[in-house]
C-alpha cells in the first residue's frame, strides 16, 4: 500500500509535516522523561533524561547537582565517550589527567572521581556492571577513521569521534579549544609493563555505567567506536541514557580514599559558597 | 641568549645554534621551534620533570594531544621515534632521540588545586606547573582553555597491572637528554615543575637547558 500525501500547498504542507510526529523508533528521545517505558524502580517521576543515541551520533544535556547519570550498553557494541563541563562555568572540565593520578588508578571503577582541574568532583562512578572502560586513549579522529572505516566526517557512516564531540560542543557555545581528551565507557584498554595499550573491547550486553553529578555540568556525550577497536567495520551499536534526581545520594559515596574525601570537601565548599541561602533551602 | 663553546656539543642533533637558554628552577619557557630545527632539552642535574606542551604556531587550537598521540603508537610511554599528534592526528614533534628510555603522557601539570587533593590543604599556596603555563601562556595569548594534558619529560609513571599509577622515582641522571625535531612551525610551552611533594623532581627542583639547533 502506498500512501501518497500531497504537499503542493502550504496547509498540505503543514498536514503532511504533522502526520509524521508520533513514530517511536529506538534511536530517540522520549519527553517528558517520565514517559520512558522502563524507568529505574522508583524513579518515574524524577526522570530528567531519556534518550538511545544510535552509534556514530551523540548528544548532549546539562544536568544539576545531584543527577544520577546511567549510561546502558544496549547490544554489547556502544563507546559512550564523555566530556563534561561545568555548567554554570565551562571554562572548568573534565581533566583526565588529574583524574586517573590523583586517585592513583589509570582504570575506571566504582568509587572512581571524574575531576575537573579545579580539583573539584564533577562526577562519580556510583555503580558499572561493565568494568571495560578507557581514560588514556580518547576518541577518533577523521583521518583515524579514514584510515581504518573509508571516512570519518560528520554525516558519514564511521564518524570519528572529534567530528561528534566538535557539534555537540558547539551547541553549549564550546570551542575546538575548549575540547579536552575525553573519557570512554564500555570498550576497555589495558597497559602492558612496557606501555603496550591492549584493547579488551565490550563487556557485552546490557552493560550499565552509573555517574552521580556533583555540580550542575554540561555532558557530552559521543557514541562511536573506540580508537583501539580491532574491529575492521564500524559496527557501533545503541546507547541508552537515562538520568533522574537523586540528591540524597551525595550523602553516601562510595570512595573513603582521602583523597577523593578533599576532592569532596572542595565541591561542596564552591557549592555552598556559590549558592544562596534561598537555593539550598529549596 | 648565552652561546658556549660546548653548545653544539650538547645538542643531540647537530647543527648550527640558534638558541640555547636555561630554564630556571621553578620556571616557565616558550619559544618557537620552526619546522626542521630540533630542541635538546638536557637534565642538567638529573631527575627534573619538564611539563611541556607544543602548539601549532600558527593555529593555537591545534595542539598536543595525549590521547591522539598514546593511540597512534599503541603505547603509553614516549621514548625515540614517538610522534607527539595534535587532535586531528597530525604530527607536531618527533622525539629523535632519547638518553632515558621512557617519558610520561599521563601525569598531566601538577596545580595548587589538585595539590591540596594530592597532599593537603597546606599545599594550596606552593608553586604548581599550572601557574607557569598560565604566567608564559599569557605572552602568547593563551589561556585556561587552551592547556590539556601535557608530556612530563624526564618523568617516570608506571601503570601497575591492577591499574595502579603514580610518579616514582625518575629514570634520568645528570646530563641525560633527549631531542625533538618541529614537523611543523610549533610553539612549545614549558614549565620546568617546582613540585616538591613527590619524587618528580627528587624533592628538589633544579635548571634545565634548551638548546636548538638547524641543519647546515
Amino acid at each position: 500500500m502506498t500512501e501518497t500525501l500531497a504537499t503542493a500547498t502550504t496547509h498540505a504542507a503543514r498536514a503532511h509535516a504533522r502526520a509524521q510526529a508520533g513514530t517511536v523508533t529506538d534511536a530517540m528521545p522520549i519527553v517528558p522523561a517520565s514517559s520512558w517505558p522502563a524507568p529505574p524502580s522508583g524513579r518515574a517521576a524524577s526522570m530528567t533524561w531519556a534518550e538511545t543515541v544510535p552509534g556514530g551520533r551523540y548528544t548532549s544535556k546539562v544536568l544539576a547537582r545531584g543527577t544520577r547519570l546511567r549510561l546502558r550498553d544496549v547490544h554489547g557494541t556502544a563507546c559512550a565517550n564523555i566530556l563534561l563541563f561545568r555548567a554554570d562555568a565551562p571554562h572548568e572540565r573534565l581533566n583526565v589527567a588529574d583524574t586517573v593520578k590523583v586517585p592513583w588508578q589509570a582504570y575506571l571503577g566504582v568509587g572512581h572521581p571524574l575531576l575537573s582541574d579545579q580539583g573539584r568532583v564533577l562526577a562519580t562512578i556510583v555503580a558499572d556492571t561493565s568494568g571495560r572502560h578507557d581514560a588514556l586513549c580518547g576518541t577518533t579522529h577523521v583521518a583515524g577513521n579514514t584510515a581504518k572505516y573509508g571516512e570519518g566526517s560528520l554525516h558519514s557512516s564511521s564518524p570519528a569521534g572529534r567530528e561528534l564531540f566538535t557539534v555537540a560542543a558547539a551547541k553549549h557555545n564550546l570551542q575546538s579549544r575548549d575540547l579536552p581528551p575525553s573519557l570512554s565507557f564500555f570498550h576497555g584498554v589495558r597497559v602492558e609493563e612496557d606501555g603496550s595499550l591492549v584493547s579488551t573491547g565490550n563487556a557485552g550486553p546490557g552493560a550499565v555505567v552509573d555517574l552521580l553529578i556533583h555540580l550542575p555540568v554540561i555532558a557530552l556525550i559521543a557514541n562511536t567506536a573506540h580508537p583501539l577497536d580491532p574491529n575492521p567495520e564500524f559496527t557501533t551499536g545503541s546507547l541508552e541514557v537515562l538520568a533522574w534526581r537523586a540528591p540524597g545520594e551525595l550523602n553516601s559515596l562510595p570512595n573513603t580514599d582521602p583523597e577523593y574525601q578533599r576532592a569532596v570537601l572542595n565541591t561542596d565548599d564552591a557549592w555552598a559558597a556559590a549558592t544562596s541561602e534561598t537555593e539550598i533551602r529549596r | 641568549m648565552t652561546i658556549t663553546a660546548d653548545t653544539a656539543d650538547l645538542a643531540l642533533v647537530p647543527g648550527r645554534v640558534v638558541l640555547d637558554e636555561i630554564v630556571g628552577l621553578r620556571g616557565p619557557w616558550s619559544a618557537v621551534v620552526v619546522a626542521g630545527d630540533v630542541l635538546t632539552i638536557v637534565d642538567l642535574h638529573g631527575n627534573q620533570a619538564v611539563d611541556t606542551l607544543v602548539y601549532d604556531a600558527a593555529d593555537h587550537t591545534r595542539r598536543y594531544s595525549a590521547a591522539a598521540t598514546v593511540a597512534a603508537q599503541q603505547n603509553l610511554f614516549l621514548s625515540t621515534g614517538s610522534v607527539l599528534r595534535d587532535a586531528d592526528g597530525e604530527p607536531l614533534m618527533t622525539l629523535v632521540a632519547d638518553e632515558v628510555g621512557n617519558h610520561d603522557t599521563v601525569g598531566g601539570a601538577c596545580s595548587q588545586e589538585s595539590n591540596t587533593l594530592r597532599y593537603g590543604h597546606h599545599t594550596k599556596h606552593q608553586h604548581a606547573c599550572v601557574e607557569n603555563f598560565l604566567i608564559e601562556g599569557a605572552k602568547w595569548g593563551l589561556g585556561k582553555r587552551d592547556l590539556v594534558s601535557n608530556i612530563n619529560f624526564f618523568m617516570n609513571v608506571p601503570v601497575e597491572a591492577d591499574g595502579t599509577l603514580g610518579i616514582v622515582d625518575g629514570l634520568s641522571a645528570p646530563g641525560k637528554r633527549l631531542a625533538i625535531r618541529a614537523e611543523r612551525d610549533v610553539l612549545v610551552l614549558v614549565s620546568n615543575c617546582p613540585q616538591i611533594n613527590n619524587p618528580c623532581n627528587g624533592f628538589d627542583p633544579t635548571p634545565v637547558r634548551m638548546i636548538v639547533t638547524r641543519g647546515e
